[in-house]
């Protein structure tokens, strides 16, 4: 058996919305080097809908495939519809990933939020922070 | 191309060895400890691979003890000579931080019975001096235990002086051999060698056979418990196919082992050029004094599992110590011990040739790796932030 599906195989060899938008409105980036996986994601916005959306990832071939396959499912949609996507879907979207991979959807959906935290930070948007990933105070680098 | 560079982890059966083993799986398929002539035949062939192995590496027929590996053979030897100390009320063991996990799980879990370890500092370069060993043993040291060549990054250790301190002060000598054997010359009296672990599938052997030598006079503990096997030092009917394979394997690399470690060397120093000329890439260990078909770069800006799988694709066969490929959040322990920052571990790669590689293989390698790691670096925020000045590079 092959240690990743199909699905992450593809999104791993041919990544989408791969690169940078100069002018995003929105970044986040999470994840430690030191930890191996570090996510970028840019966002486009405008009317509240996510009109672009790329991504820049160092990490393993999870990491890639998540990151891509995130970037799919929130291109296009409401930044509420993108808000609700969990790391949940993003396994599933990918036919699942081995359990000691999952850290890396987990950091494709703080990726989103993290980027929409910024958005909404850059254009003085008042949000509930209890919704978005607290980087200075979260420790999941160092759990599995 | 196909390209297996990954003889570090397991090699192919050479057509002897396969030949050696096949009559006692189907013509003398006898248990060694039957009476009857038939499984006699199993006896005679362990003795005759023995007598071997023995005459490969240096030592006696008598002190050498058929096991199922590295690991088990590395277990039983620290075991023994803890359990040596124990009895003169000498409870401390020195060791390195890049030993294989074999080596440094068993020390740990003897730490847990009150053994005091020392991990020696390995350096930059990856070779522990026999200064550092002399000035580790104190008066309650039963163990030094020292790799032959590292199984990462392929230094090989001054073991024959290393072997000398250890003489002179009376302490037990073992090097976990696994990834020397066959391949660098291995003369167990000359290089003052106490006990020493060997794995016949690391030089064209079976999977599942190994050697434990242990200088005459140094008793064995048992790791299984059993009948009478292997003179009552390792119960459990014996693998006689493979352990024949196995005393093939090793006589045949043993014989050959000039001619191929020039010829593999050639390859490897061809292959160490080549990536040299990525920028930010760096070789781990020592860049003369490493085993023949070693070569370990560390690329900065990637992570080395995507870079395995990309290798992978184009049928390249490598490893790396990166966390994403042990399964745990650490990159590898022998990069961190030669100061390589985790950012930095995270992003290497092994390549382990042997005699079969190719020239040409070198040149397809030399093709595929810089390309893969140029595409991996080009989608890396991480990369992007060297490049920019936003990080400092480290390589």
């Amino acid at each position: 058996m092959a240690l990743y599906s199909d699905k992450v195989m593809d999104h791993f060899r041919n990544p989408r919305n791969v690169g940078e938008i100069p002018d995003a409105d929105g970044v986040g980036e999470v994840g430690n080097a030191k930890c191996g996986d570090i996510m970028k994601m840019y966002l486009k916005i405008k009317d509240n809908v996510i009109q672009d959306v790329k991504f820049e990832t160092f990490g393993c071939g999870s990491a890639i495939a998540s990151s891509s396959m995130a970037t799919e499912m929130i291109k296009g949609k409401t930044i509420e519809e993108a808000l609700a996507v969990t790391n949940k879907e993003v396994v599933e979207a990918l036919d699942g990933l081995p359990a000691h991979k999952l850290h890396c959807s987990v950091l494709a959906e703080e990726a989103i939020k993290t980027a929409v935290k910024d958005y909404y930070d850059k254009n003085n948007i008042p949000y509930d922070r209890s919704r978005f990933p607290d980087c200075e105070n979260c420790g999941s680098c160092h759990m599995v | 191309m196909f390209v297996y560079a990954d003889n570090a982890a397991t090699t192919k059966m050479s057509k002897t060895a396969i030949d050696a083993m096949l009559p006692y799986l189907d013509t003398w398929y006898g248990n060694a400890s039957s009476l009857y002539e038939f499984g006699q035949k199993s006896a005679e062939a362990l003795a005759a691979a023995r007598e071997t192995v023995a005459g490969c590496l240096g030592a006696e027929a008598r002190e050498i003890t058929f096991t199922s590996g590295g690991s088990e053979s590395d277990n039983q030897a620290i075991l023994s000579a803890a359990a040596i100390g124990a009895r003169k009320g000498k409870k401390h063991i020195i060791s390195t931080a890049f030993e294989h996990h074999a080596v440094l799980h068993t020390l740990k879990k003897l730490e847990k019975y009150g053994y005091d370890i020392t991990l020696l500092d390995v350096h930059e370069n990856g070779i522990v001096t026999p200064e550092q060993v002399r000035g580790a043993i104190r008066e309650d040291t039963c163990l030094v235990t020292i790799l032959f060549a590292n199984n990462e990054i392929g230094t090989v250790q001054p073991v024959a002086e290393i072997g000398a301190v250890c003489r002179e002060k009376g302490v037990i000598f073992h090097t976990d051999a696994v990834q020397a054997a066959g391949h660098i010359a291995i003369d167990v009296k000359a290089q003052n060698i106490d006990m020493l672990s060997i794995s016949a599938h690391k030089f064209h052997g079976p999977k599942g056979v190994g050697a434990l030598y242990a200088r005459r006079g140094i008793p064995l503990v048992n790791v299984i418990e059993g009948g009478a096997q292997e003179r009552g030092r390792r119960a459990g009917t014996e693998n006689v196919g493979g352990i024949v394979a196995m005393a093939a394997a090793l006589s045949e690399a043993c014989a050959n082992l000039e001619k191929n470690a020039a010829y593999v060397s050639a390859l490897r120093d061809k292959l160490i050029a080549g990536l040299k000329t990525i920028p930010h890439a760096a070789l781990n260990g020592d860049e003369t004094k490493r085993l023949p078909g070693n070569v370990n770069f560390c690329f900065e800006g990637i992570e080395g599992e995507s870079l395995l799988l990309l290798l992978d694709e184009a049928g390249i066969c490598a490893s790396s110590g990166s966390a994403c490929t042990s399964g745990s959040l650490d990159p590898s322990h022998v990069l961190l011990a030669i100061g390589r920052p985790h950012e930095v571990a995270h992003g290497s790669l092994r390549l382990s040739l042997c005699e079969e590689n190719t020239s040409e293989q070198v040149d397809y390698m030399l093709r595929e790796i810089p390309r893969v790691v140029e595409y991996l670096r080009s989608m890396s925020p991480v990369w992007k932030d060297l490049t920019s000045g936003k990080k400092q590079f480290m390589l």
